[in-house]
């Protein structure tokens, strides 16, 4: 689904990623692990097409085809979705109006008509039950004044509705407790099938009890330093990163 | 023969044809020799610093229209609001239009300021409100000099008036550039509550030239909902001074929403003249090409335990050009008074410009004032975050313009109202919603 082929990229002429190489498959789970500074996010948003990335050298694949001429919104109709480890406030488009427009425009994109109201409603019960979303949430305006695990829950129920084919989940657990961190990782769990892939960026284990990868990567100094399977993840939880950085080191 | 000497010129013939004996005739000779001495404002003065006339004062108006032209409702319908009942005042090039309004004396006085103006049962309202807060200005003076049509509202005490009440003022297709005066009146007497909505349309492409002064009075306990509509075409430019007189206990509340027009000035003044009382002025202003807006306002504290809000969101795109001077003055004598002012911006491109100034003059020394004006830009990361939910960029910047005008549509009374200025926004920006915010 996802290829990745010696991705260097850089921000403000400051040299980020330095040889990314990564291949997801269809339902698949992947783990992106690593310190502070490492480029796990800016990896999320190259592959988003956030346009303040420079891309210098290599490609990014989705299903074959090269993303590299597509704007953001292009790869979002194409099934890309990036859970933002910081979603944005937006005052006045309520939660219910947000989705419904992300929605129709994709459609559009596709030459397809909007989404007819009564399935539009439907669906939205459907997913926000799902999340344990209260329905006077989704009338809110758009993540403004939503605490911490309100957002992340918005962006999984966002998710939900939009079904891509590639997620990718930025520090979707930070700021989350546990009973919400159970809540939104049954939530991807149960949107994730054999068509679909996800990747998960986190800095700790927690999250990957509930997701379970099927695979797990070390980004360390703009490279993927070490992959290996699940049991990976509990190495790190338990030894810390320090061991990674000397084994790059020497 | 430049435009001011022309209408010094004209102004004899005015006077003859309109009843000498008048009680305004004194009033209006008195302003043409006030717009005699002073002229129009150059840029020399403080007020006009960032505002020319020039471009628009070059034209050969026609300041007395010989034709008349009639319009059809079903052709300018959609320059009402149409989809509830309102009382309706509506002029076209200057001149009452009865076949398109729905006045009143039922109770509440909804009609012309020229019956006003020459009918005796009119007289003492006249007589006591008539120029009384209008200021001696150059160009109110010659609005002055010349009133002698517009809207004239008064609400006698205790009444609510059921509908609101649209001011539309029409110029169509004339022989030349058209310059119109009108002059209104708003009278609302105690505990009565009144909605007014006005508008400015020209139908043709010459230029027109309105120099329009409001007069508003809000007597105790009055509540006023005051909305400009100011979506004009590109040949047609306006100066809205409007001045409103407020006693103790009332509220008064002007929106302006400026989307269209060539050159815009609008001089909103509040005089406190009582105590308890607010104040509160809103406005969205969405232009671009080389559109120009200046909002000059004015709060004048004069007693105490009175408030004031200012709130101006203003977008420019292309070369469009705005300034935001927002004066409020606080006596010695208006202690407790809470004053705010917020004038926040979005530049959309490199060649639009905003010149905003607070002034504030605080005499009292008991008091809140705040002011506060930003200039930014759309925010880059809001945009990333709706496009990579698959909103397009034109699309993801609009909801982004209305998330950052979302406060002032929401105090918006008027529902259909703010469903139509909702649309004009959404078309100024060339997109097509599909719910209502």
């Amino acid at each position: 689904m996802l290829q990745i082929k010696n991705l260097h990229a850089s921000v403000e002429n400051k040299s980020i990623l330095k040889g990314i190489n990564l291949e997801v498959k269809a339902g698949e789970v992947h783990a992106i692990m690593g310190p502070n500074g490492s480029g796990k996010s800016t990896l999320a948003s190259v592959i988003a097409g956030k346009e303040e990335y420079e891309v210098e050298k290599g490609n990014i694949l989705l299903n074959g085809e090269d993303l590299e001429d597509l704007a953001a919104e292009e790869r979002a109709h194409k099934g890309i979705f990036l859970s933002f480890q910081y979603p944005v406030e937006i005052p006045g488009v309520s939660v219910t109006n947000f989705i419904k427009t992300a929605i129709n425009e994709t459609r559009k994109a596709k030459d397809l008509g909007d989404m007819p109201a009564k399935d539009m409603l439907k669906m939205i019960r459907e997913k926000s039950e799902m999340l344990e979303i209260d329905r006077k949430f989704l009338s809110r305006s758009l993540n403004e004044g939503f605490s911490g695990g309100e957002k992340k829950r918005n962006e999984i129920f966002q998710m939900a509705m939009l079904e891509p084919k590639l997620a990718i989940l930025d520090e979707t657990d930070s700021g989350l407790d546990i009973d919400a961190l159970r809540i939104v990782a049954n939530g991807v769990n149960k949107l994730k099938s054999k068509d679909n892939a996800v990747v998960v960026i986190t800095h700790y284990q927690r999250l990957l009890d509930y997701i379970v990868p099927d695979f797990v990567h070390v980004l360390y100094n703009g490279r993927i330093v070490k992959s290996g399977g699940k049991e990976l993840a509990h190495q790190l939880e338990e030894k810390g990163y320090d061991w990674i950085k000397e084994e790059v080191n020497a | 023969m430049d435009l001011k000497e022309k209408l010094v010129s004209s102004f004899i013939a005015f006077e003859n044809n309109v009843d000498i004996d008048s009680p305004v005739h004194d009033i209006r000779s008195e302003a043409m020799k006030t717009f005699e001495t002073t002229g129009f404002p150059s840029k020399k003065e403080e007020a006009w610093k960032y505002t020319s006339l020039n471009s628009v004062l070059k034209h050969d108006y026609s300041v007395f229209p010989n034709q008349e032209n009639a319009l059809e409702y079903r052709d300018i319908k959609k320059y009402f609001i149409h989809d509830i009942d309102t009382y309706k005042i509506v002029f076209i090039d200057g001149k009452y239009s009865s076949h398109l309004s729905q006045t009143t004396h039922d109770g509440i006085d909804v009609c012309l300021m020229s019956s006003a103006l020459n009918k005796p049962k009119y007289r003492l309202i006249i007589e006591n409100y008539f120029n009384k807060v209008a200021t001696k200005d150059s160009l109110a003076s010659l609005n002055t000099a010349f009133s002698s049509e517009g809207a004239y509202v008064h609400i006698p005490k205790n009444k609510l008036v059921d509908k609101p009440i649209q001011i539309i003022h029409f110029s169509t297709e004339n022989e030349s550039a058209l310059m119109l005066q009108p002059r209104n009146l708003i009278v609302v007497d105690e505990n009565s509550h009144v909605q007014i909505i006005e508008r400015h349309q020209s139908l043709t492409d010459n230029p027109v030239l309105t120099n329009s002064v409001t007069e508003i009075f809000a007597n105790k306990r009055a509540i006023i909902d005051y909305y400009k509509v100011q979506n004009d075409n590109k040949n047609a430019s306006i100066i809205d001074s409007t001045f409103v007189n407020q006693k103790d206990q009332s509220h008064c509340l002007v929106h302006t929403f400026t989307f269209g027009g060539k050159l815009t000035r609008n001089n909103l003044n509040f005089y406190q003249n009582g105590e308890r009382l607010d104040s509160t002025m809103k406005g969205i202003t969405i232009i671009g090409e080389k559109q120009h807006i200046d909002h000059n306002t004015l709060v004048h504290h004069i007693e105490p335990n009175c408030e004031s809000h200012q709130d101006y969101k203003g977008i420019y795109g292309d070369s469009a050009t705005g300034v935001f001077n927002g004066k409020v003055v606080v006596e010695k004598l208006a202690q407790k008074t809470n004053a705010f002012q917020s004038n926040n911006n979005i530049l959309l491109s490199d060649k639009a410009s905003i010149n905003t100034k607070p002034q504030l003059e605080i005499f009292a020394d008991d008091v809140k004032c705040s002011h506060g004006c930003t200039i930014g830009q759309l925010d880059e990361s809001a945009l990333f975050y709706m496009k990579q939910r698959g909103i397009p960029e034109k699309e993801a910047k609009a909801l982004l313009m209305f998330a950052f005008s979302n406060n002032i549509l929401n105090s918006v009374k008027i529902p259909e109202l703010k469903q139509r200025i909702t649309k004009l926004i959404a078309t100024k920006l060339g997109v097509d919603i599909g719910f209502d915010l």
